[in-house]
C-alpha cells in the first residue's frame, strides 16, 4: 500500500476520485508526498471554491488541516506545507501517548459461547417474571392461586368472578415458579421435547387483575433473584440471594407444577438480568437448534468486524502518510498509525482544546462507567402477569421496549465483568412515559378478563367450523350466536355483559336517516368511538382492537359492485406497531402457519379435529404440530384452540433463526448535524446535544449498540470516538463532490465503550462552532456519507437540518413563491426538485437504514423534496418552522419534548410487514413512510410505534361464499436487543350483501384518514384543486348513493345514514386543513409537512389534527370525570368547531393534536384567570403563555390534570398556547374553527347546501 | 404504399420486441419469492430493491425509443399519405405524447417509479398497457404485412 507513497501524484491534472475503494486499490492517492503547493489550499476545508482544483492534485488533503478550525473558519491557512501534513492528527487533537486498548472482543467470545452452551437447555425464560412485574402495577385484585392449586380449579377461577380477590401472597407464589421452570425446564424438555413455552397467553390478560400494588415492591427483589437462579445454573458471576432462590424451589416442588416450562419473555429491565435471561433464552428457546448458540457468537463478532482494513489503512495513510511514513506502512491498524501522528506534533492539540474536552490525561477507561449492579431499575409498567406458578406464562407487554424485548443475544461487554454493562435505567423510564394510555388497561381488562371464550373446536362438537356452514346471507350472528349457546360459559358471558351487545342495537341506530341540513348538533358531546364490528361476541372480543387496526368499513360488501355502488373506500387503517400495555410474547419452536399462504394461527382459524387447523385466509387444510397440541394456558394436551395465539388478535412471536439470514443487527445511530451558521444562530445544537446526553442511557439497545456522529457545514466532519482516545477526534473532510469516510471502522462506536467520549463530544459540540461563518449547508454529502457509514450494519440516521442545501449533490434551489401562498389556483412544487433524496433513500433503505429528518428553519427550505429521504426510508418527519432556542420558545421546548420521546421510544430495525387478506380481496395501494417490496410486501428499514400505515383494498373475486374475512399484519422486526420479533394482528370483519348494511358498518374516521392519505397522492400527481374535489366528490357520491338507494323518503334536506353523520363535517375539515387549503395563505413547506403527516400519522392522531376538539374549561366539574393513576380526570363534553360556542366570559381548550390553544374570553371570569393562569385579570395575561402555572386550587388541578391526560401518549408533545381574545395568536386559533365561514372557505352549513346542490345535478 | 409499408416490419419488431420485454420485466417485478424466511433476509431485501430499480431503470430506457420509433412511422405514414393506417395509429400517437408529457409533478422522472412500481394498481394497469400495447403492434404488424403484399401482387 505504502509503496507508491512519497511519490509525486502521477496525475496531477486528472482527477482521481478520493474513494475509500479507490484509495485503497492504488495506494497512489494516498502519496502525496510533501506536497507541493496546491496541496495546501486544499487542505482548509473552509474554502468550498479552492476544493475542486486542488482536489485534483491532490487527493490526500481532503482532511482538512486540522489547524482550521482553532484558527476560526473565515480564515485561509497558510501553513507550510509540510508542517501542515504533519499536523493533520496531532493538529485535530492529541492523541493519547498511551496505547489505546482496544477491548479484546475476541477474547472474550470463547467464554460466552461456552457459557451458552453450557445453558441447560431449559425451554424456559425469562420474560415471565417480567410480566408479573408489570402486573404489579396495575390494579389490585387478583386471582392469582397458589401453585399447588390443581389445575383444574384454576381454571374454574377464570370464570368465576370469585377469584379476583385480592392475594397478597401472589407475588412470591408467582415468582418462585419462574424459578421452577428453570429446574422444571429441562424435565420438561425431557418429557415433550419440542414444547417450549414461554409466554404467557392468558396472563396478560390476567395479568393486569393479578397483582397488586403493594406487591410490587416484594417482586422486584423476587425477581433479581429469580434470575440468579438460573445463572447459577450457567454458572453466573452474579450473586444470588439464597433464602428466595430456595424458596422458588420450595415452591417448584411444592407447586408440582408439571412438565412444561414456559415463560413469558420480555422483561422490562435491560440488564444483567436480562442478559443471563437471555442466554438461557436463547439456548432454551431452540433446544433443538444448535444454531442458536453459534447466531450469537457469530453477532458478537459482527460487532466489530475487522473493517476492510486495507482500505482504512489506505485512507489513513493517504491522510497521513507525508508526514509519517511508517505509519503508511501498517496497513492494517488505523489506530496504529493515528496515534503516531500525535507523538510527532502535539503541540497542535493545545489548540483544539477548547472545544474538546481536555482529557488528554486521563486515560479512557472503558469499564467504569456503569456498574452492572444498576439493576434496581424502578418500573412502573402496569403489566401484568401471569401468575407463572399456576399456567402459562404469557407476558403482557408494558410499553417499554425492553419489557418487550426479551434481548436474546447476551453481549460479550456485558457478560463479561469488565466492561460496562448496559445502563438499566433508561428503558423502564420510557415506558410510562410514551404510554401510559392509563384508560386503557380497565378498558382492556374488561374482555380479556372474563373468562375464555373461544371459538369453537371443531371437533368438540358438530358445530360447524367458522368459515362455513353458515348461509352467506344470513346475519351471521345468528349463527354464531347459536354457537355460543352451547357452551354454558358462553352464555354466562354473555348475559353478563348484555349491556355491550350491539347486535339488536347497532344496526338501526348507526342506519338511522340523519338529515344533516337541520340537525344542528352533529358533533357528538363524547369523542367518537370506532364502529364494533357487528360480529358475534366472542368474535367480537377476539377482534383486534381498532387502535391498531382499522377498517374502513367494518362490514364487507360482498362484491366490488356492491362496493362501487356504495361509493365508499375500502381500506385498511394500521398501527402495527403501537405502544402496547400489554401483548402476549409466544416463544415456541415451532411458528404455526398456513403452509400456502403462510398466514399465522389466529384466533379466526377453525379447527376440523384435533389434528388439522382450516387457514381462514386460504381455506387451506393444516396440520396442527405436535407441539401446538399442548396448551400451556391450561397445560392440557390436545388443547390446540386453547393456545394463546389463538385467543389473541394481537401476538408477538420470537422468531426462531429460521427468520434471520444475517444476525440481528444492532441498534445503530448516526446523528447528522447541520452546523452552518444558520443552524448555529437557532441553536438547536445545544437542546439536541442536551437531550441526547440526558437520554443516552435510554437509547434503546443493548450492549451492542453503537453510536455516531457526523457534522456537515460547506464540508463533513467525522468525529473518531474510537475507545481509548482521550478525546474525540474531528475528521474533516472537504471533498464533497466525492465524499469518503476517513476512519471507517471508528466513527460509529459502541455506547458503552466510548460513553465518556460520546459524552465529552456532546458536551463540546454546541460551542464547537459559534464562531463559524460558513453558511452553506452540503446536506447531500453528508448524507452520502451518513450511508456509506451506515450500510454495514443498517440502523438509524437522525439528520438535523436548516436551511436549503446548497452544496454538493442534492441540492436545492429555493421553488416557493410567496406570491402564491393564498394562492386559490394552482399550488406547485408538491413534489420533489430532485430525484437525489429519493435514491439515497432508496439505497438506504435497502441497507436498512433509515433517515429520519429534523427540519429546523425558518425559512423555505423544500421540504418537499427533503421528505424524500425519509419516505421511502420508512423513516419520520419533524418539523419545527422559524425554529430558534431564544426567539421562540415553544418550538424550542417542543424540540426538546419531541427528542426525548424520540430518542427512548421503541425501535425496530431490518423490518418488513406483510398484510394479508381473505382470498378474494386484495390490497392495491400503500400510504405510509415504507418501500413497498412486492405487492403485499413493505420494507421498513425501522419501524417505530408513532408510524401509521394505511392500505387501499379491492374485491377481486365475490366473496359469496365466506360470511367472514380477515386481516392479518405480520411486522417482522429486530427488537433494539437484537431480537427476531413477528407482531402479528389480526381484524376479522363480516361480510354483507345489503347496501344497507354497507352503510350501517361504515366507519367515518377511517374513511377520512383514508380518503385524506389518497388525497394526498392525488395532489402530488395530479394537483392540489384535483384532490380537493376528489374530496368533496367523495362525499357527494356516498350520500347521493346513499340517498338514492336505501333512504326511501325522499326529504328535502341532505340525508345521510347515522354512521356517516360526520362525514361531511371531516371532509369539510379537511379541505381546511393546511395540507389541502386554498385561499388561506399557506407556506409551501407547512403544507408538505401536513401532507407528510397524513401520510404517516396513525388514525387516532391525524384526526386529532384534521378535526381538532374543543372544550370549555373555566368550568370544569368533576361530573363524569374518569379516574387516572390516582388523579381525576374531568371528562368536558366537545364542543363544536364555531365561534358560535365561544362565548366572551369563557375559556376553551382546542387540541389540536400537535398544538394545545386556550382561549381566555375577554370577559373570562376572573376567578378563572386567577386561579388557573396565576394572573389577576385577563388584561395582565401575558401575550406568550406556553406553560399552566401549579397553582394550588382545585380548578387548576383540574385544569392541569385535563391537559396533562390529554397529552399523554401522543407522539408529538403538543406545546400549549394560551390566547387571549384579542392578541394577535388568535389567528392561529380561529382558523381551526372548520365550521365557521372564512374569506376563501364554505362554513359547514354552506358545504351542506353545496353537497345538497351536487347531489341533486 | 410501397415507400412507407416496406421498412415498417423491422422497427416495428423492435417495438414489439421492447414491448415484451416490458412483459417480462413487469413478470418478473410482480415475481417475488413467498418464501417468507427469505423475504425476511435482509440481504434478500438488498437484491430486491436492486431489482426492482434495475428494472425500473430498464424499462425507462425502453420508453423512449418504443414512443420514437412510433411516431417515426406516423410521420411516416402521414408522408405516404396512408390515412387509414395514420388513424389506426394516431390514438396510441397522442397516448404516448400524454404519457411522456403527463409525468407526475416535479418529478424528472417519466415513470417507473420503484417507490410506487409495486404498488398493485400501478402494476397491474402497466401490465395491461404493456399488453394492450403489444396486441396492437402485433395486429398492426400483419396489417401492414398484408398491405406490403397485396401492394406488390397488385403492382
Amino acid at each position: 500500500m505504502s509503496a507508491p507513497a512519497g511519490s509525486p501524484h502521477p496525475a496531477a491534472s486528472s482527477r482521481i476520485p478520493p474513494k475509500l475503494g479507490g484509495a485503497a486499490a492504488s495506494g497512489a492517492a494516498a502519496p502525496a508526498g510533501p506536497g507541493p503547493g496546491p496541496h495546501q489550499q486544499n487542505g482548509p476545508a473552509q474554502n468550498q471554491m479552492q476544493v475542486p482544483s486542488g482536489y485534483g492534485l491532490h487527493p490526500q488533503s481532503y482532511i482538512a488541516p486540522s489547524g482550521h478550525y482553532s484558527q476560526g473558519p473565515g480564515k485561509m491557512t497558510s501553513l507550510p506545507l509540510d508542517s501542515q501534513c504533519d499536523d493533520y492528527y496531532s493538529g485535530l487533537y492529541r492523541v493519547p501517548t498511551q496505547n489505546v486498548v482496544t477491548p479484546n472482543t475476541a477474547s472474550q467470545q470463547p467464554g460466552a459461547q461456552q457459557m451458552y452452551g453450557s445453558v441447560p437447555p431449559a425451554p424456559h425464560v425469562v420474560g415471565s417474571t417480567l410480566g408479573s412485574f408489570q402486573g404489579a402495577g396495575s390494579s389490585a385484585s387478583h386471582l392469582h392461586t397458589s401453585a399447588s392449586q390443581p389445575y383444574s380449579s384454576f381454571v374454574n377461577r377464570y370464570n368465576s368472578p370469585a377469584m379476583y380477590s385480592a392475594n397478597s401472597s401472589v407475588a412470591a407464589q408467582g415468582f418462585p415458579s419462574t424459578c421452577g421452570h428453570y429446574a422444571l425446564s429441562t424435565v420438561s424438555n425431557a418429557a415433550y421435547p419440542s414444547v417450549s413455552y414461554p409466554s404467557l397467553p392468558a396472563g396478560d390478560p390476567y395479568g393486569q387483575q393479578m397483582f397488586t400494588s403493594q406487591n410490587a415492591p416484594t417482586v422486584r427483589p423476587v425477581r433479581d433473584n429469580s434470575f440468579s437462579g438460573p445463572s447459577t445454573a450457567i454458572s453466573h458471576p452474579s450473586p444470588l440471594p439464597p433464602p428466595p432462590s430456595q424458596q422458588y424451589h420450595q415452591q417448584q416442588s411444592l407447586s408440582g407444577y408439571s412438565t412444561f416450562a414456559w415463560s413469558a419473555s420480555g422483561l422490562p429491565s435491560t440488564q444483567d438480568n436480562l442478559i443471563q435471561n437471555h442466554t438461557s433464552l436463547a439456548t432454551a428457546n431452540n433446544p433443538t437448534n444448535p444454531v442458536a448458540d453459534t447466531l450469537s457468537c457469530s453477532v458478537m463478532q459482527n460487532v466489530q468486524p475487522p473493517k476492510s482494513s486495507p482500505v482504512v489503512s489506505a485512507v489513513l495513510s493517504g491522510a497521513s502518510s507525508t508526514r509519517t511514513p511508517p505509519a503508511a506502512g501498517r496497513p492494517v491498524e488505523p489506530l496504529a498509525s493515528v496515534a503516531r501522528p500525535s507523538e510527532l506534533l502535539q503541540q497542535k492539540g493545545m489548540q483544539y482544546g477548547e472545544y474538546v474536552n481536555n482529557q488528554a490525561s486521563s486515560a479512557p477507561t472503558p469499564l467504569s462507567s456503569t456498574s452492572d449492579d444498576e439493576e434496581e431499575e424502578e418500573e412502573d409498567e402496569e403489566a401484568g402477569v401471569d401468575s407463572s406458578s399456576t399456567t402459562s406464562s404469557a407476558s403482557p407487554m408494558p410499553n417499554s421496549y425492553d419489557a418487550l424485548e426479551g434481548g436474546s443475544y447476551p453481549d460479550m461487554l456485558s457478560s463479561s465483568a469488565s466492561s460496562p454493562a448496559p445502563d438499566p435505567a433508561p428503558e423502564p423510564d420510557p415506558a410510562p412515559a410514551p404510554a401510559p394510555a392509563a384508560p386503557q388497561p380497565s378498558k382492556m381488562a374488561k374482555p380479556f378478563g372474563y373468562g375464555y371464550p373461544t371459538l369453537q373446536p371443531g371437533y368438540q362438537n358438530a358445530t360447524a367450523p367458522l368459515n362455513s356452514g353458515v348461509p352467506p346471507s344470513s346475519p351471521m350472528y345468528s349463527g354464531f350466536q347459536q354457537y355460543a349457546q352451547q357452551y354454558p360459559g358462553m352464555n354466562q358471558l354473555s348475559s353478563s355483559l348484555g349491556g355491550l351487545n350491539l347486535q339488536s342495537s347497532s344496526q338501526p341506530e348507526s342506519l338511522r336517516p340523519v338529515n344533516l341540513t337541520q340537525e344542528r348538533n352533529i358533533l357528538p358531546m363524547t369523542p367518537v368511538w370506532a364502529p364494533v364490528p357487528n360480529l358475534n361476541l366472542d368474535l367480537k372480543k377476539l377482534n383486534c382492537s381498532p387502535d391498531s387496526f382499522r377498517c374502513t368499513l367494518t362490514n364487507i360488501p360482498q362484491t366490488q359492485a356492491l362496493l362501487n355502488k356504495a361509493k365508499l373506500p375500502l381500506g385498511l387503517l394500521l398501527h402495527p406497531f403501537r405502544d402496547l400495555t400489554q401483548l402476549p410474547v409466544i416463544t415456541s419452536n415451532t411458528i404455526v402457519r398456513c403452509r400456502s399462504c403462510r398466514t399465522y394461527i389466529n384466533p379466526f382459524v377453525s379447527f376440523i379435529d384435533q389434528r388439522r387447523w382450516k387457514c381462514n385466509l386460504c381455506y387451506r387444510v393444516n396440520d396442527v404440530p405436535e407441539e401446538f397440541m399442548y396448551n400451556p394456558l391450561t397445560r392440557s394436551y390436545g388443547e390446540p384452540h386453547k393456545r394463546p395465539e389463538v385467543q389473541n388478535p394481537t401476538v408477538e412471536f420470537i422468531a426462531s433463526s429460521d427468520y434471520m439470514l444475517r444476525p440481528p443487527q444492532p441498534a445503530v445511530y448516526l446523528f447528522v448535524l447541520d452546523v452552518s451558521h444558520n443552524a448555529v444562530e437557532a441553536g438547536y445544537l445545544t437542546i439536541l446535544c442536551q437531550s441526547l446526553l440526558e437520554n443516552l442511557d435510554k437509547l434503546p439497545g443493548d450492549s451492542r449498540t453503537r453510536i455516531g456522529f457526523m457534522t456537515f457545514d460547506s464540508t463533513v466532519h467525522f468525529y473518531n470516538l474510537q475507545e481509548g482516545l482521550s478525546q474525540p477526534q474531528m475528521l474533516i473532510v472537504s471533498d464533497i463532490d466525492d465524499v469518503f469516510l476517513p476512519t471507517p471502522d471508528s466513527l460509529l462506536v459502541n455506547l458503552y465503550e466510548s460513553k465518556e467520549l460520546i459524552k465529552d463530544l456532546l458536551n463540546a459540540l454546541p460551542n464547537m462552532f459559534t464562531n463559524t461563518r460558513e453558511t452553506h449547508s452540503a446536506l447531500g454529502p453528508a448524507l452520502q456519507a451518513a450511508f456509506k457509514l451506515m450500510s454495514p450494519t443498517g440502523g438509524r440516521v437522525s439528520v438535523f437540518q436548516t436551511q436549503l442545501p446548497s452544496l454538493g449533490a442534492g441540492l436545492l434551489q429555493s421553488r416557493e413563491d410567496p406570491n402564491q401562498r393564498s394562492s386559490t389556483k394552482v399550488v406547485q412544487h408538491l413534489g420533489p426538485a430532485t430525484d437525489f433524496y429519493k435514491k439515497l433513500a432508496l439505497d438506504c433503505s435497502g441497507q436498512q437504514t433509515a433517515v429520519d429528518l429534523f427540519l429546523l428553519s425558518s425559512q423555505y427550505s423544500d421540504l418537499a423534496s427533503l421528505a424524500c429521504m425519509s419516505k421511502y426510508s420508512a423513516g419520520c418527519i419533524y418539523y419545527y418552522p422559524s425554529f430558534h432556542y431564544t426567539h421562540n420558545p415553544s418550538q424550542a421546548e417542543k424540540l426538546q419534548k419531541d427528542l426525548k420521546r424520540y430518542l427512548t421510544r421503541k425501535i425496530g430495525f431490518e423490518a418488513v410487514m406483510r398484510i394479508r387478506c381473505t382470498k378474494g380481496l386484495s390490497m392495491h395501494t400503500f400510504h405510509g413512510n415504507f418501500f413497498v417490496r412486492s405487492t403485499d410486501l413493505l420494507s421498513l428499514a425501522n419501524i417505530n410505534p408513532d408510524a401509521g400505515f394505511a392500505v387501499q383494498l379491492s374485491i377481486e373475486e365475490s366473496l359469496t361464499d365466506t360470511s367472514l374475512v380477515c386481516f392479518q399484519t405480520a411486522l417482522l422486526y429486530t427488537s433494539s436487543k437484537g431480537e427476531r420479533r413477528i407482531r402479528v394482528h389480526t381484524l376479522c370483519l363480516p361480510v354483507v350483501s345489503s347496501l344497507a348494511d354497507v352503510y350501517a358498518g361504515a366507519d367515518v374516521q377511517a374513511s377520512i384518514c383514508l380518503l385524506a392519505n389518497m388525497a394526498v397522492d392525488r395532489s402530488i400527481s395530479s394537483s392540489l384543486s384535483d384532490a380537493r374535489d376528489a374530496l368533496v366528490n367523495a362525499v357527494v357520491d356516498s350520500l347521493s348513493a346513499y340517498g338514492s338507494t336505501v333512504s326511501n323518503l325522499q326529504h328535502s334536506g341532505l340525508i345521510a345514514p347515522s354512521s356517516l353523520k360526520l362525514f361531511p363535517l371531516y371532509i369539510l375539515a379537511l379541505l381546511k386543513q393546511k395540507a389541502f387549503r386554498t385561499g388561506t395563505s399557506t407556506r409551501l413547506d407547512d403544507r408538505v409537512y401536513a401532507m407528510c403527516q397524513i401520510k404517516c400519522q396513525p388514525l387516532v392522531h391525524l384526526m386529532k389534527m384534521i378535526h381538532p376538539n374543543l372544550y370549555r374549561v373555566d368550568r370544569l366539574t368533576d361530573e363524569g370525570a374518569i379516574h387516572v393513576n390516582d388523579r381525576v380526570v374531568p371528562q368536558p363534553p366537545l364542543q363544536k368547531l364555531s365561534a358560535e360556542k365561544l362565548t366572551r366570559d369563557g375559556a376553551f381548550l382546542m387540541d389540536c393534536g400537535s398544538v394545545f390553544y386556550i382561549w381566555i374570553g375577554k370577559s373570562c371570569d376572573n376567578n378563572f384567570i386567577e386561579d388557573v393562569l396565576g394572573y389577576p385579570n385577563f388584561a395582565s395575561i401575558p401575550q406568550k403563555m406556553t406553560h399552566l402555572p401549579e397553582l394550588d386550587t382545585l380548578s387548576s388541578e383540574r385544569a392541569r390534570s385535563f391537559i396533562t391526560w390529554l397529552r399523554d401518549n401522543r407522539p408529538l408533545n403538543p406545546i400549549l398556547h394560551v390566547v387571549k381574545d384579542e392578541s394577535p395568536a388568535k389567528t392561529e386559533f380561529f382558523q381551526h374553527l372548520i365550521e365557521d365561514r372564512t374569506e376563501a372557505a364554505f362554513s359547514y352549513y354552506e358545504f351542506l347546501l353545496h353537497v345538497q346542490q351536487q347531489i341533486c345535478k | 404504399m410501397n415507400i412507407s409499408i416496406h421498412p415498417c416490419s423491422w422497427p416495428y419488431s423492435t417495438s414489439a420486441c421492447s414491448l415484451q420485454l416490458t412483459i417480462i420485466a413487469f413478470d418478473e417485478l410482480r415475481t417475488d419469492f413467498k418464501n417468507p424466511i427469505d423475504q425476511c433476509n435482509p440481504v434478500h431485501a438488498r437484491e430486491r430493491l436492486r431489482n426492482i430499480e434495475r428494472i425500473c431503470f430498464l424499462l425507462r430506457k425502453l420508453v423512449l425509443p418504443e414512443y420514437s420509433i412510433h411516431s417515426l412511422f406516423c410521420i411516416m405514414f402521414l408522408c405516404a399519405q396512408e390515412w387509414l393506417t395514420l388513424g389506426l395509429n394516431v390514438p396510441l400517437l397522442f397516448y404516448h405524447f400524454w404519457r411522456y408529457f403527463h409525468c407526475p409533478a416535479d418529478s424528472s422522472e417519466l415513470a417507473y417509479d420503484p417507490p410506487v412500481v409495486m404498488n398493485a394498481d400501478t402494476l397491474s394497469y402497466c401490465q395491461k398497457e404493456a399488453w394492450c400495447k403489444l396486441a396492437f403492434y402485433l395486429l398492426s404488424f400483419f396489417y401492414y404485412l398484408y398491405c406490403m403484399i397485396y401492394t406488390l401482387v397488385s403492382s
